[in-house]
């Protein structure tokens, strides 16, 4: 679950909402799907959370492998 | 007659080439290209033309990478370079150290070209263009780390959405080896893993200085690459190669962040939303089966078992009555049927015949008496009528009151003294008996008053 990014999170709850609104569903199957909806909701809404501004810059080092390291923005130069 | 001064060939040729090459070292000419080769070598040779003459020229290799648009036949040119003798066949050409479209700018017509190209090997059919993520968690960039565009870019995210993760592949974006640089930094993300989408992209410039986007190779980078990329170069009316090929094209460097990065509060809101719809959804989901169950509940089977099994036995009795009515209507009609027939089958018997006849007859005769009594009846009492004004009439009557009736014995009746002699014998007829007198005398007066 935690591994589902929060656009495919957010598209399933939206999926579970419309399914849930239509009220086509089985009393089980509307049980169950609200449950994981509230599972979304929650997963989505502490992303959202826990979410945090993170600037990384891509560096080769010697092996010539890529890796990041945090980026500091320079002075402007360019137009 | 002096001596001929007589040249060898290859001393003409020699002294043509010195002549020409000193006299033509650098020159400009301008032509129609035709007969366009590459050969395997790298280098290039064809014929520059006008309505007048022909000029053979050839473009080494190393002069060749140089020129920014593919020379090909039709096309009007103006080439640079040198005159120079070939002697070994004879020939003039043209070295060309520069190659120019004539009319359109070189780089205008090189991207020209390529576009051209590239749109018809499909690399720009929208149906290669895959969709953006809508929530991104982490963006690569590729651009200057010193460039106005990442400025732009984080700065675009920070305000929507401050709390997002960006890799930056730095990469020179003008010059000789930008297309490469950033080409390879497309590649680096791709690699790195876990990178929704790239953007690629730098701020304004001339033409030259967007160059680099127009790289075929890099073109191709952005075509080959799993994540999607979004192309940012320079201002709104800049479109280059790389535009065209990406997954979408951004006006700006702000513009493609906006494109990725939602309103942070956009989506807390789409999230709060969808919770409310989901807790209501619910909420109407329990209604709903608590309805149905209640509906369900509700009726009869539930209530009243036995109901169902009273209504079938009220519909059998039902049944059974009708069923009896329609078989005793049967039964009657069926008499009914009989007895017309019956009748009508005993009144063409012969018996019903007699019976009948006997019938008429004494209907008959009771008519008959009943018409002759009445008639009697009606003649007595005729009779009875007759009688009694008969009986005023009968000269007897008068006898009662004192007369009488003479008569001879012939049994005339004497009305006068005339037909009597006197000693004739008459026969006195009173009221009661009668006297046989003789006549005395006849006379002709009497002494009864006189009327």
């Amino acid at each position: 679950m935690t591994d589902l990014k929060f656009e495919d999170c957010l598209a399933r709850l939206e999926q579970i909402v419309s399914a849930l609104e239509t009220g086509n569903l089985p009393l089980e199957e509307s049980l169950k799907v609200f449950e994981e909806g509230i599972t979304l909701a929650r997963h989505c809404s502490r992303y959202l959370d826990d979410a945090e501004r993170r600037i990384e810059v891509l560096v080769k080092d010697d092996t010539g492998a890529v890796a990041t390291r945090p980026f500091v923005l320079e002075a402007e130069d360019e137009t | 007659m002096s001596e001929r001064a007589v040249l060898t060939v290859s001393r003409l040729s020699q002294q043509l080439a010195a002549v020409m090459e000193e006299r033509f070292p650098a020159v400009w000419v301008e032509g129609e290209v035709s007969n366009f080769k590459v050969y395997g070598s790298g280098h290039a040779y064809f014929t520059l033309k006008d309505e007048g003459a022909q000029l053979r020229c050839v473009l080494f290799r190393t002069r060749a990478r140089r020129v920014r648009f593919e020379p090909r036949d039709g096309l009007h040119v103006m080439a640079f370079g040198a005159v120079e003798v070939y002697a070994q066949r004879g020939e003039y050409q043209l070295v060309v150290e520069l190659l120019e479209p004539r009319g359109v700018g070189a780089l205008q017509l090189a991207f020209e070209q390529l576009k051209e190209r590239l749109q018809a090997e499909g690399l720009f059919s929208p149906t290669r263009k895959r969709p953006l993520p809508r929530f991104p968690r982490k963006i690569g960039i590729v651009t200057s780390p010193s460039g106005a565009a990442l400025r732009d870019m984080l700065r675009v995210i920070g305000r929507r959405f401050g709390e997002i993760h960006i890799v930056l592949a730095p990469a020179r974006v003008q010059g000789d080896g930008a297309a490469a640089e950033v080409a390879q930094g497309i590649r680096e993300l791709n690699a790195l893993g876990g990178v929704d989408v790239v953007i690629v992209g730098r701020g304004g410039g001339s033409l030259e200085d967007l160059w680099a986007f127009n790289d075929e190779m890099l073109a191709r980078t952005i075509a080959a690459s799993k994540i999607p990329v979004i192309s940012a170069v320079g201002h709104e009316v800049d479109f280059t190669i790389a535009d065209f090929v990406a997954d979408v094209r951004a006006a700006t460097p702000s513009n493609a962040a906006e494109l990725v990065v939602k309103e942070k509060r956009a989506v807390v809101e789409s999230l709060a939303d969808l919770s409310g719809r989901l807790r209501r959804g619910m909420v109407r989901a329990l209604v709903l089966h608590r309805d149905r169950l209640e509906r369900t509940r509700g009726r009869r089977v539930l209530t009243d078992p036995a109901r169902p099994l009273r209504d079938l036995a009220r519909r059998l009795d039902e049944a059974r009555a009708r069923l009896r009515r329609a078989a005793l209507a049967a039964v009657a009609r069926a008499e009914r049927r009989v007895a017309l027939a019956d009748r009508g089958l005993r009144g063409l018997s012969p018996v019903a015949r007699t019976l009948n006849g006997r019938r008429a007859l004494t209907d008959l005769q009771g008519r008959l008496e009943r018409g002759v009594h009445r008639r009697l009846d009606r003649s007595r009492h005729a009779l009875g009528g007759a009688a009694g004004r008969l009986d005023s009439l009968s000269p007897l009557a008068v006898l009662g009151r004192g007369y009488s009736l003479t008569r001879t014995p012939e049994g005339r009746i004497v009305r006068t003294w005339r037909e009597i002699a006197a000693g004739d014998a008459v026969r006195v007829l009173l009221h009661e008996g009668s006297l046989d007198c003789r006549v005395d005398a006849t006379r002709e007066h009497d002494d009864r008053p006189q009327v």
